[in-house]
């Protein structure tokens, strides 16, 4: 079944046209990788798609339904989540606050219910905080315990990484889209990372949509590559097809012209 | 090695020497001569003056230890940069002295008059004085200087000394309020003269500061730390037993004040309510609001209209009670009126057109276009008090108003609090951090700070439906610009974000200062209220811009790198003690 449906997307900066026509899907259940050289466009598709910016023409079907022009709060609540490439936590709220935030669209309780502090509240507000504490286990011991009530300021890089990944995944999304996970990790911490998501989408039923430049986790978490260029869509395939097409090391490359 | 540093003796010298300059400027001096504070020996004027001398004297060759370095040795040269110091801020006073001497410059500088050169040369003249003028500030620096020599405890004893004898000096008035409460007239009859602690009053407050700092030895201290240390749930708790602890104080105290103490305090409490529903806009949610006493203004008035027999237009003559509903709504609508427009900007635009909107319902209210139901700059007059079944709270019984901002007060706190605690509270905060990524994580922003605008908004729509009825008629000119700004100044002050803050700033601020228009326990300075709020601000801004009592997370902000910094140094602490960590397993 389609998930993520996009016909014709066009998104232009001043004279740059970050996406030109990109046309894919995404089926559920699957996890594609999004690859291509720098400035091909792949944040800039992330963008447009969680409604950052609006796309300039275009059509993008969430689960059938057109989701072009809403508030991102409100495409986050349809379910997709996103991670940043640069990563963007609430660095002075805890760790677990962080988690906890991003329940927020799924959580009910109103002004009234924390006022009288009543029953409901007081059930919802301990779910809320199970369902955290539960998401940041699903990291290891990295990110429970004394960390819980740590700033976010004071994690490490690649724990900001996983941070954000969990606060993405309390939203419970049925889309994930992650930026670059692995970026700046060690290789250990990328072998670790590339396992839990295969884990995301195999325990948590997740779609995953992963871009990333290390071309290893692609290899060995994508059912699907899909590579852009220039904000067009270039090749699609296995990692295998993709890694051996004509077009894809072009752009990685560079054409013959400018290499000579 | 031992260097004087001239430069840097200059700097302070000539600080104190402005500080000095400015204060006889704008006419402290003279304003404060009268006012004694240490009978016969030191006038309120005169310590304005000359305080800072010391400190600049003791800062001039004061170095900062870093923690693990050694402390270079003290001694003569301590002395000797602060008398310098001291002289040369001397020197500075002595020309000004001289220069206001020869020029009249009355006429644009109303305090520079002859009488300020008297003062200034100790009723000596120019040139007689001169040598005074320079001299007193060179002897004061050189006690700062002399501080140096003292073991540090005995300096921090000496100071809290000294401090205290001023407070117990300046707030005569409570402190003998106090004792004649408690049916020890004959003392503070002893104590006091003309409003002045006596000399020896004053040396045995000093020696009796010191002994109990001497007993107790940092037990205060400890103490504190053992209460609110801990895990979060325990210091919740001991927060809690603190905050009823500080209740019961709070109801025994107009007992104690009496009327005119009372007054000031229910001043506080308005202010106070207002400071909390301000610091939800700003310290919680990040909205810069310069406008919000329009809401003051429109409880205010709703309460006015509806209650008063005197009301313009319409004569309802409801009670109190039923008018409070409808100038909480009334004030929430204003909050979304207001909110809705300008939700979608950011910082510096908020805050301005946020002004304009204050600014738009103070003129609306003075109008004539509305004289005939607000009653233009006359207002609405005679508004009754708050029925209470037996008795009837107004202006008139200030202990009534106080029992009642308090209570309101406490229903403010709680709201806050149990809405900062609360998803509604977490979306607020993170708001803040980032209005984009909040956005992605599935907070609706307009619908956040629409509830930030309208909590606001009826909190300070509560202080307006009680100050009406306590002061029994409410006027445009209560509702100036300057209002949200001190409001402001409460909130930044105590500490934003953070409701023990707020209440600290009030106290603090409104309390001992007092608000427009209002007297707070330093009467005397209502003139220079401004100008030293301003100063506070400022000082305030460079030296603790987290505020007084600060809230974790704003400190956290304020000092995101050093934290960083702590993460870093221990993690490779610990990486290196910790046998095969790093990266021995790739
Ligand atoms: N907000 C923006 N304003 C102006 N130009 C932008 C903006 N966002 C992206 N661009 C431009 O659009 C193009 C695509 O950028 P994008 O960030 O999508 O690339 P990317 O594929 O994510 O690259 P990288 O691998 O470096 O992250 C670039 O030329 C970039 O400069
Ligand atoms: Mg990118």
């Amino acid at each position: 079944m389609v998930m993520l449906d996009i016909h014709n997307l066009h998104k232009s900066f001043g004279g740059v046209e970050a996406l030109a026509g990109v046309n894919l899907h995404i089926a559920q259940g699957e996890i594609v990788s999004v690859i291509g050289p720098n400035g091909a466009g792949k944040t800039s598709f992330f963008n447009v798609v969680t409604g950052f910016y609006p796309p300039d023409s275009g059509e993008i079907l969430f689960e059938g339904e057109s989701i072009v022009g809403l508030e991102s709060s409100r495409i986050t609540e349809a379910g997709i989540a996103r991670t940043f490439q640069n990563v963007r936590l609430f660095l002075n709220m805890t760790v677990l606050e962080n988690v906890m935030v991003a329940q927020h669209c799924r959580t009910r309780a109103g002004a009234f219910h924390a006022i009288l502090r009543t029953p409901f509240l007081r059930r919802e507000e301990a779910e809320i905080r199970a369902r955290a504490e539960e998401i940041l286990s699903f990291f290891g011991t990295r990110l429970v315990g004394y960390r819980f009530d740590q700033p976010a300021l004071s994690l490490s890089y690649a724990n900001r990484r996983r941070l954000e990944i969990a606060r993405a995944m309390a939203s419970e999304p049925k889309l994930l889209l992650l930026d670059e996970p692995v970026a700046g990790m060690n290789p250990r911490e990328t072998a670790e990372l590339t396992g839990l998501i295969r884990k995301l989408r195999d325990e948590r039923g997740f779609t995953v949509v992963i871009i990333e430049h290390d071309m290893r986790v692609v290899r060995d978490v994508s059912d699907r590559v899909i590579v852009l260029d220039h904000g067009v869509k270039i090749a699609e395939g296995s990692y295998d097809e993709v890694s051996s097409d004509e077009a894809v090391i072009e752009a990685y490359l560079g054409r013959p012209a400018e290499v000579g | 090695m031992i260097t004087i540093d001239m430069r840097r003796m200059l700097r302070w010298g000539m600080t104190a020497g402005g500080v000095m300059t400015f204060t006889a400027a704008v006419g402290m001096l003279e304003a404060f001569e009268d006012r004694l504070l240490i009978y016969p020996v030191l006038s309120l004027g005169y310590l304005l003056l000359l305080w800072f001398v010391p400190v600049a004297g003791y800062q001039s060759s004061n170095v900062a230890v870093l923690e693990g370095m050694e402390a270079p040795p003290r001694g003569l040269h301590n002395v000797i940069a602060g008398a310098v110091t001291g002289l040369v801020g001397g020197v500075v006073l002595a020309l000004f002295a001289i220069v206001i001497n020869a020029f009249d410059l009355r006429d644009v500088f109303v305090p520079f008059s002859l009488k300020l050169v008297g003062l200034l040369t100790y009723g000596l003249g120019v040139p007689e004085g001169l040598p005074y003028a320079v001299l007193a500030p060179a002897a004061l620096g050189l006690v700062g200087g002399l501080m140096h020599l003292l073991p540090a405890s005995v300096r921090r004893r000496v100071i809290l000394a000294v401090e205290w004898v001023v407070v117990v000096a300046l707030l005569e008035q409570v402190f003998s309020q106090i004792l004649r409460q408690i049916r020890l007239e004959v003392v503070a009859d002893r104590v006091f003269t003309l409003k002045a602690l006596e000399w020896w009053a004053a040396l045995a407050v000093a020696a009796l500061v010191a002994a109990v700092a001497e007993r107790t030895r940092g037990g205060f201290g400890r103490m504190r730390e053992r209460l609110f240390a801990g895990d979060p749930r325990q210091r919740t708790r001991n927060s809690a037993w603190m905050a009823v602890l500080v209740l019961v104080f709070l109801i025994i105290i107009p007992q104690l004040l009496g009327s005119l103490l009372s007054e000031v305090l229910a001043n506080v409490g308005l202010f106070l309510l207002m400071g909390l529903g301000l610091n939800i806009v700003v310290g919680l949610a990040g909205m810069l609001d310069l406008g919000y006493v329009a809401f003051f203004a429109v409880g205010a008035y709703t309460v006015g209209v509806l209650t008063s027999p005197l009301s313009p237009r319409f004569t309802l003559e409801w009670s109190w009670w039923a008018a409070l509903p409808v100038a909480i709504l009334t004030s929430a609508l204003a909050g979304l009126l207001v909110g809705t427009p300008v939700i979608r900007m950011r910082g510096d635009y908020l805050a301005i057109v946020t002004l304009g909107f204050g600014e738009i319902v103070r003129i609306l209210f003075l109008s004539d276009w509305l004289s005939t139901t607000f009653g233009g700059a006359q207002g609405v007059q005679n508004i009754p008090g708050i029925p209470l079944g037996f008795t009837e709270v107004s202006g008139v019984g200030p202990e009534g108003v106080l029992y009642f901002a308090l209570f309101f007060v406490l229903l403010a706190a709680w709201i806050s609090w149990s809405l900062q605690e609360s998803r509604i509270g977490r979306a607020w905060t993170a708001l803040r951090e980032d209005e984009t990524v909040a956005a992605a994580m599935g907070i609706n922003i307009v619908r956040a700070k629409l509830n930030a605008f309208i909590v606001g908004a009826i909190l300070a729509g509560f202080a307006g439906a009680l100050f009406a009825a306590k002061l029994g008629s409410v006027f445009p000119s209560s509702f100036e610009l300057l209002v949200s700004i001190i409001i402001l100044v409460v909130v930044i002050v105590g500490g934003m974000g953070n409701i023990p803050g707020v209440a600290v700033g009030a106290v603090v601020l409104i309390g001992v200062l007092g608000g427009p228009n209002l007297p707070g326990l330093l009467a005397e300075f209502a003139e220079f209220k401004l100008l030293i709020y301003g100063a506070l601000l400022v000082f305030m801004m460079l030296r603790k811009p987290e505020g007084l009592v600060p809230s974790v997370r704003r400190s956290r902000e304020l000092h995101a790198d050093e934290l960083t910094q702590d993460a870093w140094l221990d993690k490779s602490g610990t990486l290196a003690e910790a046998p095969g960590g790093g990266r021995g397993a790739g």
